[in-house]
């Protein structure tokens, strides 16, 4: 199992609340492409078994234009091995999402979309500075699966400002209508240097507020458990058999490659970071230099991050592993804590298993930091 | 020794006097101008950034004047009121003082306060009338106030300029013709004070003193006679900007003196220095000791660097001879000190100090002034931290510490000043008009009411017009109660206060308010209230924690994701923990924030 992450650094325009690394200067989109084929010859002796996942994330893939996937994708297949049936993830944005770009994507390959609906409520998409509106973000899951794809996840942002459980619970119907395999839901989170920042510290921005945000939470677990979606991991909900292969292997501790500006990477011992500004990145590139900063991990960041990666899922940790692969003995080391957390319910042991249940997940980098061991 | 002069320049706070001291050392050619720099005197980290002298600094400087070569020995004094005790120290080592007058400011409460103390050591006072150069300088209306106050002729006020280098030869001269030399004999048995130290991370111990008789040589077998220790003179010498060792230090001089000593107790300012052969009999008469003012617990943030925290403090001791404490222990914080300071300007100070000079990030708990309880038994308990309250059914009465407190003021804040002492429990005592339109109001006060916001709020009201000094002069009678802190129902013990009835509700109120604020939100709902014995007066909640899970790890970014979890376990690690509630630092310094 081994991945490759591909960050395309571009977006039409900046939505309010993202700190994801893109520009919106398109003009040189091409020269990037370039790099990022470039990088992919670089690096190609990282990994050498067969890529099981491909990721085209950003910024906005579905920006790409033909010729540019197929140079990825030819740059890809001359120096890896792309198991047969690989997951080759492709996210989109409804605006961009017409007939013939869903069936050029799907001939260049793409198996699976992940679209970043975000909302059907076009106050709440204008007020983010999404660039599709809600038709196109009903018509694009259609034109999506009417070009032949199956595989389809959406994202879906709650506690956005000014909406209430009413708006939620109708923008969750409203996605159930198209039943995607895969549903990614995100709460908004305010970050420094971004629009919705600023609103922040000026006062300007209508949040809502955090008990209001649990119920909305509380409310998309509930609805999509009875709509036969499994709740798999914190964010995300799929049919049986759509887990996203991709992500999952982040949280398994699989190798992956990640190519392009601001993409990380990880070989088992270390992780690295590319550096995340266009024009540095490409310079390096043209140079024959990679501009990544690798950190190697102890024993005890590899234990710490199977942590919170595993209690982030409904697997959760093992205590098997965390005794034979690390030498510590979890149940013990925090043995009243973990009865504390048992007792109010948000969590539950069962003989060498410790999983959260929803209520943990809605706090759980509250009870995964606890259970941390200092490095 | 006819040729030597001993001064202290002083001032209220920010008239000059460090100023003034720099261009005594630059016209004096003391420093090279490489070397010379602003307030070059205040050469702790923390002085250069508040801009405010904090520990008095002696310096030598040579004039030539007429023929002879002069040696002056200055000593800067700080002009806050939290530091007067080293104002007094320093006067103690010298026969003169330069008084300061900011010509736009006029005469303030420290002005008034530090001459006086001049006074009661006899010094000659040299009036200078300073910052003439501003557009706002008052020179008439000031020099008549220093008239008025001192009983001088308008002929003895030095007009200068600190900041231009305008009446610095004027006032050369004044130090050398008007202030007396030293009086003493070089022959008789040794006979030298103790004014201050400093702590050597290379030598040890520096002790400055002024010799009053005899002579010290270097290799001397000296005793020190409050301690009774004696050490050999490995080093001695005087106090040029570089310590510039010397072969004697004779009568009506100032040195240092470094002798290999570790320990800072064996150090005491006021303490006497002798031969072990021949000592004299006549010990300097010492200072009083400091007196603290306020009370506070000092913690350690990881509870297992008490020990570490403690050679701190003795290293601290050495160049602050007012910080006092003794261990202490909080249910709460574990294993600390209760520490006397001089007031709240020193304690944070102290704080920071141990911060930069020794890397010791410590908890302060609620600032106290120390109480008197009388018990039925008429014994009369010291209680100076809300533990040492006795229980309710053994106490007759409690008494607290008043003082009289001088406040100048423009005359049309009179009526906002009254005000505000008599919301402080305050009585006015006295109303004099030092001019048409500046006014000195005399208050008694508890102690207790002045200690946090009372000198901001002051300033406020007055727009920045107001000083203040003041002194302790007694105990009374008041009605005071302890006010408790619960968290969840398990009492805080190092957030408990003593403070008086009227004021409890209100104060339980704000702390309740403020609380809620500093603790973080954890799994469940913490009760935060305020109680007086079993009597609950005010009560907040901090809701649960609902959500806390960052929603997404882009692009596989985990470890930034790890790092920002390790960095909030770390944050745990300084917290302590009351029951089920963890409690961050900045709780337990609640209350200095109330007003913010
Ligand atoms: N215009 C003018 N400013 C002056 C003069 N003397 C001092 N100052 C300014 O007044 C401020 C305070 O000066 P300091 O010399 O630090 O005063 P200080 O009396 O030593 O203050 P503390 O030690 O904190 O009590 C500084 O900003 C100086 O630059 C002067 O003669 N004229
Ligand atoms: S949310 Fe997506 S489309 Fe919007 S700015 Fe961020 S990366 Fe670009
Ligand atoms: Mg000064």
């Amino acid at each position: 199992m081994a991945g490759i992450y591909l960050h395309i650094p571009f977006c039409k325009q900046a939505c309010h609340y993202c700190n994801f690394h893109f520009s919106t200067q398109l003009n040189y989109k091409s020269e990037m492409i370039a790099a990022l084929c470039q990088e992919v010859e670089i690096r190609h002796g990282e990994i050498s078994e067969p890529i099981t996942s491909i990721y085209f994330g950003g910024g906005t893939p579905s920006l790409l234009a033909a010729n540019e996937l197929e140079a990825i994708f030819s740059a890809l297949r001359s120096y890896f091995e792309i198991a047969p049936k690989a997951e080759i993830t492709l996210e989109a944005n409804p605006d961009d999402l017409d007939q013939e770009k869903l069936s050029m994507l799907k001939e260049s390959g793409i198996n699976r979309l992940s679209i970043g609906i975000q909302s059907f409520d076009d106050d709440s998409l204008k007020y983010c500075n999404r660039a599709h509106d809600s038709s196109e973000a009903a018509s694009c899951l259609k034109l999506a699966k009417d070009a032949g794809f199956t595989n389809i996840s959406a994202d879906l942002m709650y506690a956005l400002p000014g909406t209430d459980l009413d708006h939620w619970a109708k923008d969750l119907q409203r996605l159930l209508l198209f039943s995607p395999r895969h549903i990614s839901l995100y709460g908004l989170t305010i970050e420094e240097r971004t629009v919705f920042g600023k609103w922040q510290t000026l006062g300007k921005l209508d949040e809502v507020p955090e008990v209001k945000a649990a119920d909305q939470y509380r409310l998309a677990i509930e609805v999509l458990s009875n709509a036969g979606y499994d709740h798999y991991e914190v964010s995300n909900f799929a049919k049986p058999g759509y887990h996203s292969r991709h992500n999952t292997s982040y949280w398994q501790g699989a190798p992956y490659l990640g190519i392009g500006p601001g993409a990380h990477s990880y070989n088992g011992k270390a992780r690295g970071a590319n550096i995340s500004n266009n024009q540095t990145y490409m310079r390096a590139i043209r140079s024959d230099q990679l501009p990544i900063e690798w950190e190697q991990l102890s024993d005890l960041d590899k234990l710490n991050e199977y942590l919170f990666t595993g209690l982030r899922t409904n697997k959760g940790i093992d205590l098997n592993i965390i005794k034979e692969q690390f030498g510590k003995h979890l149940y013990d080391d925090y043995k009243a804590l973990l009865s504390d957390f048992a007792t109010r319910g948000l969590l539950t042991k069962t003989n060498n298993n410790i999983r959260l249940t929803s209520e943990g997940f809605m706090i759980a980098d509250e009870i995964t930091w606890r259970l941390f061991y200092d490095t | 020794m006819e040729h030597i002069r001993n001064f202290c320049i002083i001032a209220h706070i920010d008239h000059g006097k460090s100023t003034l001291a720099d261009r005594l050392i630059q016209t004096t050619q003391t420093v090279s101008d490489r070397e010379m720099q602003a307030q070059l005197l205040d050469d702790m980290d923390l002085e250069r950034e508040r801009g405010i002298t904090i520990k008095s600094h002696a310096i030598q400087m040579y004039f030539p004047f007429e023929g002879k070569e002069y040696t002056f020995n200055l000593i800067d004094t700080p002009g806050h009121v939290d530091f007067s005790y080293e104002v007094s120290r320093s006067i103690a080592a010298c026969e003169g003082a330069l008084l300061v007058v900011d010509a736009a400011q006029g005469i303030e409460a420290q002005t008034i306060s530090n001459l006086y103390l001049a006074m009661e050591h006899d010094l000659e006072v040299i009036p200078v009338l300073n910052k003439i150069d501003l557009p706002g300088a008052m020179i008439e209306e000031v020099s008549d106030q220093i008239i008025d106050l001192i009983g001088c002729e308008k002929e003895d006020i030095i007009h200068a300029s600190a900041k231009e280098g305008i009446g610095i030869t004027e006032i050369l001269e004044a130090i050398v013709h008007r202030i007396p030399s030293p009086k003493g004999n070089p022959d008789e048995p040794l006979q030298a004070m103790i004014f201050d130290s400093v702590f050597n991370s290379y030598r040890g111990i520096e002790v400055f003193f002024r010799v009053f008789n005899g002579t010290l040589k270097k290799g001397d077998h000296v005793k020190f006679v409050n301690t009774g220790k004696t050490y050999g003179a490995d080093e001695i010498g005087v106090l040029r900007l570089q310590h510039e060792p010397k072969k004697e230090i004779s009568a009506g001089n100032v040195g240092y003196l470094i002798s290999g000593i570790k320990v800072a107790k064996e150090v005491k300012v006021g303490d006497t220095i002798t031969h072990v052969d021949n000592p004299t009999q006549r010990q300097v008469k010492g200072f009083e000791d400091v007196k603290p003012m306020v009370f506070a617990g000092i913690y350690p943030v990881e509870t297992s660097e008490f020990e570490e925290l403690r050679a701190s403090m003795e290293k601290l001791q050495l160049n602050d001879a007012s910080l006092v404490w003794e261990p202490e222990t909080s249910a709460a914080l574990g294993f600390g000190f209760r520490c006397g300071f001089l007031g709240m300007l020193h304690m944070e100070i102290v704080q920071e100090r141990l911060e930069r000079e020794f890397d010791m990030t410590v908890i302060t708990t609620v600032p106290s002034v120390r109480f008197h309880a009388i018990k039925e038994n008429g014994d009369v308990v010291k209680v100076s931290a809300p533990s040492e309250l006795p229980e309710s059914n053994t106490l007759s009465h409690v008494e607290e510490p008043y003082i009289r407190a001088q406040i100048i003021t423009k005359s049309e804040f009179i009526g906002p000043v009254i005000a505000l002492c008599m919301d402080k429990r305050g009585e006015i005592k006295n109303q004099v008009y030092l001019t048409s339109d500046r006014v000195e109001l005399t208050f008694e006060l508890p102690l207790a009411e002045i200690v946090f916001d009372f000198f901001d709020r002051l300033k406020t009201i007055s727009r920045g017009y107001a000083s203040l000094d003041y002194e302790l002069i007694g105990y009374k009678k008041s009605t005071m109660v302890k006010l408790d802190i619960m968290l969840n129902g398990e009492g805080v013990d190092a957030l408990s206060a003593v403070v008086h009835r009227d004021k409890a509700y209100e104060w339980g109120k704000r702390l309740c308010e403020k609380l809620r604020e500093l603790l973080p939100r954890q799994m469940f709902e913490i009760a935060i209230q305020a109680a007086i014995g079993q009597k609950i007066i005010a009560r907040e909640t901090v809701k649960a924690m609902r959500k806390n899970v960052l929603a997404k790890c882009y692009g596989g970014d985990i470890s930034r994701k790890r790092k920002l979890l390790e960095k909030q376990k770390k944050g745990k690690k300084r917290m302590r923990q009351v029951g089920n509630v963890e409690i961050p630092q900045e709780a337990f310094m609640a209350v200095l924030k109330l007003d913010q």
